[in-house]
């Protein structure tokens, strides 16, 4: 399947002319897709002002995971990965469709066929669109745009081989995962002497949760509203059958009213589709962002707790007068990428809050717009056809 | 056309659809060489009409003196169903063959945009004063398809136009065999020779009727300025013009877009200056009210068709359609003899129906559902307030408290006495133990006052639907349901009880009884209707199923904007810039009057939507226990002929076995049971006729209905997304001021 040129709409992001990033195109292929990743720049250390790779969803996730291994890197917010694309569901219901083909009537299967199409496109560009979101964090940020592997992925034009990761590493991430948290726990019990940090930590952690629920209410407000959408649909085709075997001089009002059905119901999964695009995809965005940012407090207080280590194995040395100078040094260390981080990450949680003003304000303007533009595309949809009827009448 | 538009469903094959395109053609020529085209087909197939009009043609000269008579020897033929030639040989044509193509063929240009210049055509001679060549050129059509109903392929406008002025021009002889052509439209020809029979009276009445739809029909197409020669010529020659201006109202009705509304609108707008100018029968036209026109004319096709009618209701009815239809030879006499008042009877009838069609004699509302009792005995009463102006109830106005299980036994009453004769009595809403149960145990939450006020409603469009059908409302039970104070409690309405049971037993039998029958369906009509309201109760079962789901949907997606905007409202706490928190609160209030109005949606897709379909799921269930009632009476005839057939064996081996003591005893059996056949094939005919009008008004209803309900649906939606614009536009100065 073939598409031209998403649009991230998600974040508001400052364009800068050195480097642009975009998916011009992407394919799906069975279970994979490949997305092109078009360049545009003037950075000296690209051989081309202009050039495209096909990249898979894997290679995002490697380049991501490389940013997050990357020590240098610890001090910023990490854009979020893109979730991995999920066709599963529609091509189940597309199987379930094809099975039922015998008991429905044609129309009914068209219909469906349409329903589950419109809905496979949907996901498709959703999927285009967190990735390019993804690419564009990246080339936007003073810093990562700078990196290696980023470059690398921008420009080498072959396979980056990546693998997924084994079972193995899978376990291992897992684990990972499990002590990250319980010691995410135990860090962020410990009080910050810096009042920006505590209030930073203290709001993350109640907003990531909130977004979180925010995102998961918005999913299911707007999952039922596809299926009123959807309801609405199978209500034409009924009545259009209806008009069509009805003798008597209703079956026009039921055709003409099947019609109006089957406009209002594209407007109303339009109104659910918006709301997806604009409300929920902006929460889930930043359900993952303000994740990212837990993680950059995270390593601070990692950071902060290490240095704080590193002070009382000090004293201790110091009293013993023993290894002073190797408690010296770690305790320096300690000190540095600590203070680095901290200074970095203020910086970055400022930008932070800055990009999701914007964005909730574009995002919601944007939604308000189009709630407005559908609802009067319904009501005069819905005036002119009782106008129609009524004159009928 | 009303009338074959609501009678012939879709017999509208594509293999005549070159036709429009030939009508197409000529048009664009002066109309006489088409009239003196193609001779052939018709001679063709002149046999049929040839053997018809000699058949009338010999009953003509007698009906003209309108002499009892005549009357008799009409009748005969006609009442012993097979035996008729003539019937037979009119009815097939028109009720199969005939009326496919001509439908088809003054169907097909109506969709067509050429179809103007062709109703000039048609129309031009009629102004001019020439009118015998247009009498025959517009009754000929008729005449003409009559006798060729198998062969679509020529050109049957060709035919009507061309075909002969010679032949029987001005005759009575020729106004009898086009008067059937003029059936095509709804196959009467029966009823035209049935006509006859009837006394005296009654043919008066329809013939005094007779003018003025005629000159309605007439008027139509002509236009007011040619009214005036026509009317001399009306004096003149009457039958023929009727007949002429009959073939020609039917067919200028199909040359325009749409059929049945035109048909409507121009009765009402022509009328009164049909009235106006005719003056022939002024009390007719007063009787009739231009609102009744198309309906005399839906109903025409029921009562035409009758092979005999045979009560006096009937015979009202039927002197009303021939009336629009134009009646045969009585005509020709009706023309001199001074048009009668109407029998009280028929006056009555007619206003009565202008009542309920008004709605405006008679309000009914049920109001203040209200718990009695307390526990498993604790009921719903509801107050049931009327007003009415009719003189056949005591006062204006007056209330009364019944329950539920009183609305029951309405319908149990009407139902025993009205189904039997094939009417279609309005369905009470279900019981719902589910439901009564949770108001008894006094559950004060929202399922249950739902469910009380769906039920409120639906008990009120059932008592509408009772007072609207002009039958049911003459019955004594229901001004009695209405009207007296203290109702006498309804048994055998419980649904567990025992009477229940036998009524399941019994309708079990029936379904069987149902399947077992085999009826060899003789009309078409019935077969064809039958089976639409099958299709259509399928299909508005589906609707249902999907309308309940979209109920669903709706409810669900107002719970969860709920939720959402609780969440939203949370979300909006915790962010620490002002002005998003602001918006993101401003949201969560609009996504909050989101869920109101979801969930206000939810209701009105259930009340007006919902509710509807389910009415006409129930009603429709009724429309087809009068096709089985149908069906029953069928059976009985059948098994009765058999009877007698065995009886005439008997006597017959008798007879032959010399046993003249057993004789008597075998004659009198066959004279029974004669009489039984007779008795049983009139309850036949009546109960079709009746199934005939009760389905087509069911079907008048039904078109109102929903046209009422779901405009009424519609704005209920028009009204939720102007809620919508007013809530998002009040949003988007919020978004925009978040800096």
């Amino acid at each position: 399947m073939l598409f031209d040129r998403p649009r991230a709409v998600n974040v508001d992001l400052q364009t800068d002319a050195t480097l642009q990033v975009d998916i011009s195109d992407a394919l799906s292929e069975r279970d994979k897709v490949k997305f092109t990743v078009h360049t545009k720049s003037t950075l000296p250390n690209f051989k081309q002002n202009e050039f495209s790779v096909v990249r898979q969803h894997e290679e995002f996730i490697w380049l991501h995971d490389s940013f997050v291994e990357n020590e240098e890197y610890a001090g910023y917010i990490i854009p979020p990965a893109p979730p991995r694309p999920d066709f599963d569901a529609s091509r189940e219901k597309l199987q379930k469709l094809g099975e039922g083909e015998g008991s429905m009537t044609k129309e009914e299967f068209t219909k469906m066929k349409q329903e589950l199409e419109a809905e496979y496109l949907a996901i498709f560009k959703k999927t285009v669109a967190m990735h390019e979101v993804f690419l564009c964090r990246v080339a936007a940020h003073p810093v990562l745009r700078k990196d290696m592997n980023f470059h690398v992925f921008l420009e080498y034009n072959q396979d980056l081989s990546v693998r997924g990761k084994n079972k193995r590493e899978k376990m291992e991430d897992f684990f990972k995962n499990v002590v990250k948290s319980a010691d995410g726990v135990l860090v962020a019990g410990v009080k910050d002497v810096d009042d920006f940090f505590e209030h930073e930590k203290t709001f993350l952690l109640e907003y990531h949760n909130r977004v979180k629920d925010a995102s998961s209410k918005s999913d299911r407000m707007i999952r039922s509203h596809k299926s009123a959408a959807d309801d609405i649909n199978r209500i034409a085709s009924t009545l259009y059958t209806l008009g069509t075997q009805d003798s008597t001089d209703v079956c026009k009002f039921f055709l003409k009213v099947s019609e109006l059905f089957e406009k209002t119901r594209k407007i109303e999964a339009r109104v659910a589709a918006d709301e997806d695009l604009k409300l929920a995809d902006l929460l889930k965005y930043y359900l993952r962002e303000s994740q990212a940012a837990k993680d950059l407090l995270y390593r601070r207080g990692r950071a902060l707790v290490d240095y704080e280590n590193a002070n009382k194995a000090l004293d201790k040395a110091r009293a013993k007068n023993k290894d002073v100078l190797q408690a010296e040094t770690s305790q320096q260390v300690c000190c540095q990428k600590f203070e680095k981080i901290s200074e970095s990450a203020k910086q970055e949680l400022i930008d932070f809050k800055t990009r999701r003003v914007a964005a909730f304000r574009k995002n919601l303007v944007e939604l308000a717009e189009l709630e407005l533009k559908h609802a009067k595309g319904n009501l005069q949809l819905l005036q002119s056809c009782v106008g129609v009827l009524k004159g009928d009448t | 056309m009303a009338t074959s538009s609501e009678r012939s469903p879709p017999p509208f094959p594509e293999d005549l659809e070159p036709e429009p395109d030939e009508v197409g053609d000529q048009d664009s020529d002066d109309g006489e060489d088409i009239f003196l085209g193609t001779d052939n087909p018709l001679e063709i197939k002149m046999d049929p009409s040839l053997s018809a009009s000699d058949i009338t043609s010999s009953t003509k000269p007698l009906s003209e003196a309108s002499s009892p008579p005549v009357m008799d020897l009409l009748s005969e033929p006609a009442s012993e169903a097979s035996s008729a030639p003539m019937v037979d040989l009119l009815m097939e044509p028109a009720s199969e063959g005939s009326s496919a193509p001509m439908v088809d063929l003054l169907m097909e240009p109506a969709s067509e945009a050429s179809s103007a210049p062709m109703m000039n055509l048609l129309m031009e001679p009629a102004s001019e004063a020439s009118s015998a060549p247009m009498m025959n050129l517009l009754m000929e059509p008729a005449s003409d398809d009559l006798k060729e109903p198998p062969k679509p392929d020529i050109d049957p406008l060709a035919d009507i136009i061309n075909d002969t002025p010679l032949s029987e021009g001005k005759t009575p002889v020729a106004a009898m065999p086009q008067e059937p052509p003029s059936d095509l439209f709804d196959d009467e020809p029966s009823e035209l020779f049935a006509e006859p029979r009837q006394s005296n009276t009654a043919k008066q009445q329809q013939t005094s009727i007779f003018d003025e739809p005629d000159e309605d029909l007439f008027s139509e197409p002509l236009g007011e300025a040619s009214k005036k020669p026509q009317n001399d010529f009306f004096k003149e020659a009457l039958a023929p013009v009727a007949k002429a201006s009959n073939v020609c109202g039917p067919l200028s009705d199909n040359y325009n877009e749409q059929p049945t509304d035109i048909f409507t609108e121009e009765a009402i707008t022509t009328l009164p200056s049909a009235v106006s100018t005719v003056s022939v029968n002024s009390k007719t036209n007063g009787v009739h009210s231009d609102e009744e026109e198309p309906d005399i004319f839906a109903e025409a096709t029921v009562e035409l068709s009758l092979d005999s009618p045979r009560n006096d209701r009937k015979k009202k009815e039927a002197a009303k359609p021939s009336a629009s239809a134009s009646a045969p030879a009585p005509s020709v006499s009706a023309s001199a003899s001074k048009p009668q008042p109407k029998t009280l009877e028929e006056v009555q009838y007619i206003t009565l129906e202008e009542e309920v069609e008004d709605k405006f004699e008679l309000n009914i509302s049920i109001t203040n559902p209200e718990k009695v009792g307390d526990g498993m005995n604790a009921y719903m009463a509801y107050k049931v307030s009327t007003q009415t102006t009719l003189p056949m109830f005591r006062s204006k106005t007056f209330t009364v408290r019944r329950r539920f299980s009183d609305f029951l036994g309405l319908y149990e009453k009407l139902s025993d006495k009205h189904t039997l004769n094939g009417y279609i009595v309005p369905p009470p809403p279900e019981k719902s133990i589910m439901g009564m149960t949770k108001v008894k145990v006094g559950k004060e939450d929202n399922s249950s006052a739902e469910f009380v006020e769906r039920r409120r409603a639906a008990l009120e469009r059932y008592l509408q639907r009772v007072v609207f059908h002009p039958s049911l409302l003459q019955d004594p039970d229901v001004r009695e349901f209405l009207e007296r104070d203290d109702m006498p409690r309804a048994h055998n309405t419980q649904a567990l009880s025992g009477a229940g049971f036998l009524k399941m037993i019994n309708r079990a039998t029936d379904s069987l009884s149902k399947m077992t029958i085999k009826m060899n369906e003789s009309d078409v009509w019935f077969e064809e209707k039958l089976q639409e309201v099958e299709a259509e109760d399928q299909q508005l079962r589906k609707l249902h199923i999907m309308v309940d789901s979209l109920v669903g949907h709706r409810k669900e997606l107002s719970v969860n904007t709920g939720g959402f905007a609780k969440s939203v409202a949370m979300l909006g706490s915790s962010e620490d810039n002002t002005a998003l928190s602001r918006a993101l609160s401003q949201l969560a209030e609009v996504e909050d009057k989101m869920e109101q109005l979801h969930q206000e949606q939810a209701a009105s897709d259930s009340f007006c939507f919902a509710e509807l379909l389910a009415d006409y799921i129930r009603l429709l269930g009724s429309v087809r226990a009068s096709f089985d009632q149908r069906m029953k009476t069928w059976q009985r005839w059948q098994d009765a002929q058999n009877m007698l057939q065995k009886k005439r064996e008997t006597e017959a081996k008798l007879l032959w076995a010399n046993k003249p003591d057993k004789l008597q005893q075998a004659k009198d059996d066959i004279t029974e049971w004669e009489a039984k056949v007779t008795q049983y094939e009139r309850d036949f005919d009546r109960v079709s006729a009746t199934v005939r009008k009760e389905v087509l008004r069911f079907e008048k209803e039904k078109a109102r209905d929903f046209k009422k309900q779901i405009i009424k649906y519609l704005e209920s939606l028009l009204q939720s997304q102007q809620q919508l614009i007013k809530y998002w536009e009040a949003f988007l100065p919020e978004a925009k001021a978040i800096a």
